[in-house]
């Protein structure tokens, strides 16, 4: 029973043909609906045609369902010339007999209005369209253009109304693309007779720089992001990235991988990051940030892992050689193929079209590990609000993939080290904090974590330095005198040793006193013991006389005999 | 005296192209959906002016987009009835069913007879 219901609502559910366009589909589960008429409107410049060419062509190739382009605004040749910069051959579809482009010319002042009449001419053409193709999909483009060219407006109307009616009872997917009007959607209202799906394109500038945006106005049986959602057109075609996923559903991995740097995977609970989180690694200048993220993107090709490394201050060459200088050899890997340095600005292009490129990149190259280095350059280019949110999209994507990231962010001489200018800390799994300390006159590296989800992480500071065989990670000195690093930690360590060395120095010379006192006494001893044994050596001898004599006296006295 | 001479040429150029202009041929098409009375309305106005104004110098050709849909495309026709006037050029077009006599006398640099 439940099952009959379940699928009844399954046939019920809006059948939709998928446009091709990466990320619509997406944001609309499955593109515009089927058989029915969309209106995609936008100020001039926005990418009407191009949406609408890209849907048309996607379904000829990809679908297989041939499609009828009527424009009245720009030529055959035009449109040609146009999609060529798509990566789209148009008149290679229309030889193929799976396209079929049509002009529609409307000039007023060509035209006598004399009486009476409808747009059967049209319909006969579109009929004619349709039928040599065999056409699903029918692009109008832009069908307002007839205001222009007809005065009697409301025989017009009429007969629009009439044409997407039979539009619609044909069964065709159409595009009707509209210019938008000041206050409204469409300059002539085109909205009032297309009721199913509008979507609206925009192109904006702020601060110098340009970024398009897409909106679902409307999408009748359907549940769809109300958001704006930012598009770029690039030369494969339209790409629309949904600003959040709404779902936080990606895979947590026990997996952990090395930082590449053995003290600090220590630290880290011993094991290093989790394969698909995010590592922040903030900083101000000069802190050995990019060395950090440089050991990271090392230590992942090692293990035989494709990186990718966003390289936004330095060239590709710079990075290469600067790591070489702490004993990181990163051209052996990039000879490999397993680490792809992509050395660019981002001022060059506007936030979104370059977090595009960079998820474009991404899913081309498939790596396992990305660095981006530094994420705050992205600020230049946008505005707070924009940058966080772009970011926010891009660590969806990175991590939608399970892909492992380090981000290096730098903070500004005055500011918090704990404030992060994009306050994308938020988003982070690990965050480490690089610092320089100036005492007794040099400045030395410490590197703390100051928060690593879902492991045992060292709280202690830790003496970051930088040699020509690699990162290091020293202990500080931690005494009654605070903490100390650098030479201070050295100078007190060596004044710890130099107590001891004394107090040793004195025992040996307590020691030697001594024992040439107990020699002394022992020769004394010795001396003594000498002397008394001669005399009684002499008092033995003296008795022994005594005895000779007494027994030569008796002798001769005749006593004994 | 010059003057007078000046607007006598003058004259005889109006007279002139006065005469040209009733010696031009009109070639024309009318495009049409079928027998509605819109078409039909189209037809006999359009056989009206032909004979009352273009006597002996015009060529109609009445077509049927229904029958031949491929020609709606190669004439850019979208409304219909349109009238199609090739020669004399420019080319023009009168859509409607030509009942606003003095429009489509006007559009064809017709003057009516007095």
């Amino acid at each position: 029973m439940q099952q009959g219901t379940e699928r009844s609502s399954r046939e019920l559910r809006l059948e939709k043909s998928p446009t091709g366009i990466r990320g619509f589909d997406e944001i609309t589960q499955g593109g515009l609906p089927r058989g029915r008429t969309s209106l995609v409107t936008g100020g001039p410049g926005t990418g009407k045609t191009m949406f609408a060419m890209e849907f048309l062509v996607n379904g000829v190739i990809r679908h297989g369902e041939p499609g009828v382009f009527v424009s009245f605004e720009e030529t055959q040749e035009e449109l040609i010339a146009n999609s060529a910069s798509l990566g789209f051959s148009l008149p290679e579809l229309c030889e193929s007999n799976r396209l079929y482009v049509d002009y529609v010319h409307v000039e007023r002042s060509e035209i006598e209005e004399t009486g009476e009449y409808d747009l059967e001419g049209l319909f006969i053409r579109l009929s004619h369209a349709i039928n040599t193709v065999g056409a699903k999909r029918l692009v109008l483009d832009t069908i307002e253009t007839l205001f222009s060219g007809l005065s009697n407006t409301s025989i017009l109307r009429a007969e629009l109304r009439r044409l997407f009616r039979w539009l619609k009872d044909k069964g065709m997917t159409t595009i009707v693309t509209g210019e938008r009007g000041a206050g409204s959607l469409t300059r002539e209202g085109l909205e009032e007779y297309v009721s199913d799906c509008v979507i609206l394109l925009d192109h904006r500038v702020a601060e110098q720089v340009s970024t398009r945006r897409l909106r679902v106005v409307k999408y009748r049986g359907t549940e769809h992001g109300t958001n704006e959602y930012p598009f770029l057109i690039s030369d494969r075609g339209l790409m629309v990235l949904p600003i959040t996923s709404m779902k936080l559903d990606y895979e947590a991995s026990e997996e952990r991988v090395s930082s590449g740097i053995p003290r600090l995977d220590d630290m880290l609970g011993g094991k290093g990051f989790y394969r698909g989180s995010l590592v922040l690694v903030s900083g101000t200048a000069g802190t050995g940030k990019t060395s950090v993220a440089a050991a990271f993107a090392e230590a992942a090709c090692r293990r035989g892992e494709r990186c990718m490394y966003f390289a936004f201050e330095e060239s590709a060459r710079q990075v290469v050689r600067n790591m070489r200088s702490i004993g990181l050899d990163l051209d052996r890997w990039v000879e490999k193929g397993l680490l792809k340095i992509v050395g660019q600005r981002p001022t060059v292009h506007g936030l979104e079209h370059h977090l595009m490129t960079l998820q474009l990149m991404i899913d081309d190259f498939d790596p396992a590990a990305v660095v981006v280095d530094p994420v705050t350059n992205l600020i230049q280019v946008g505005t707070a609000s924009d940058v966080r949110a772009t970011l926010v999209r891009l660590v969806d994507h990175l991590k939608g993939r399970n892909i492992t990231a380090i981000f290096t962010s730098l903070t500004s001489g005055g500011a918090v080290a704990e404030k992060t200018d994009v306050g994308i800390s938020s988003l982070a799994d690990t965050w480490m904090i690089l610092k320089n300390l100036e005492t007794g006159g040099e400045r030395n590296r410490v590197i703390t974590i100051l928060k690593s989800r879902g492991m045992a992480h060292s709280n202690q500071v830790r003496e970051f330095q930088l040699t020509s065989k690699g990162i290091d990670l020293v202990d500080v000195y931690a005494g009654p005198e605070g903490v100390l690093t650098g030479s201070a930690r050295i100078f007190r360590e060596a004044a710890l040793r130099l107590e001891i060395d004394r107090l040793d120095a004195q025992r040996k010379k307590k020691r030697a006193l001594l024992e040439e006192q107990i020699a002394r006494l022992r020769s004394e001893l010795e001396g003594e013991e000498r002397e008394i044994e001669g005399r009684i050596r002499l008092e033995k001898l003296k008795m022994n006389t005594i005895l000779q004599k007494r027994k030569e006296l008796g002798i001769s006295r005749k006593a004994e005999t | 005296m010059a003057k007078k001479s000046d607007s006598s040429s003058k004259t005889d150029a109006f007279e002139k192209a006065l005469k040209d202009d009733q010696a031009k041929r009109y070639v024309l098409r009318l495009y049409v959906t079928g027998s509605t009375s819109r078409s039909v309305r189209a037809i006999r106005n359009l056989r009206k002016i032909c004979e009352e104004h273009l006597q002996g110098r015009y060529e109609l050709e009445v077509i049927d987009i229904y029958q031949q849909p491929e020609l709606a495309q190669d004439a850019d026709i979208m409304v219909t009835p349109t009238l199609v006037k090739k020669l004399p050029l420019p080319l023009r077009k009168f859509i409607g069913d030509l009942s606003d006599l003095d429009q489509v006398l006007k559009g064809m640099d017709i003057r009516p007879k007095s």
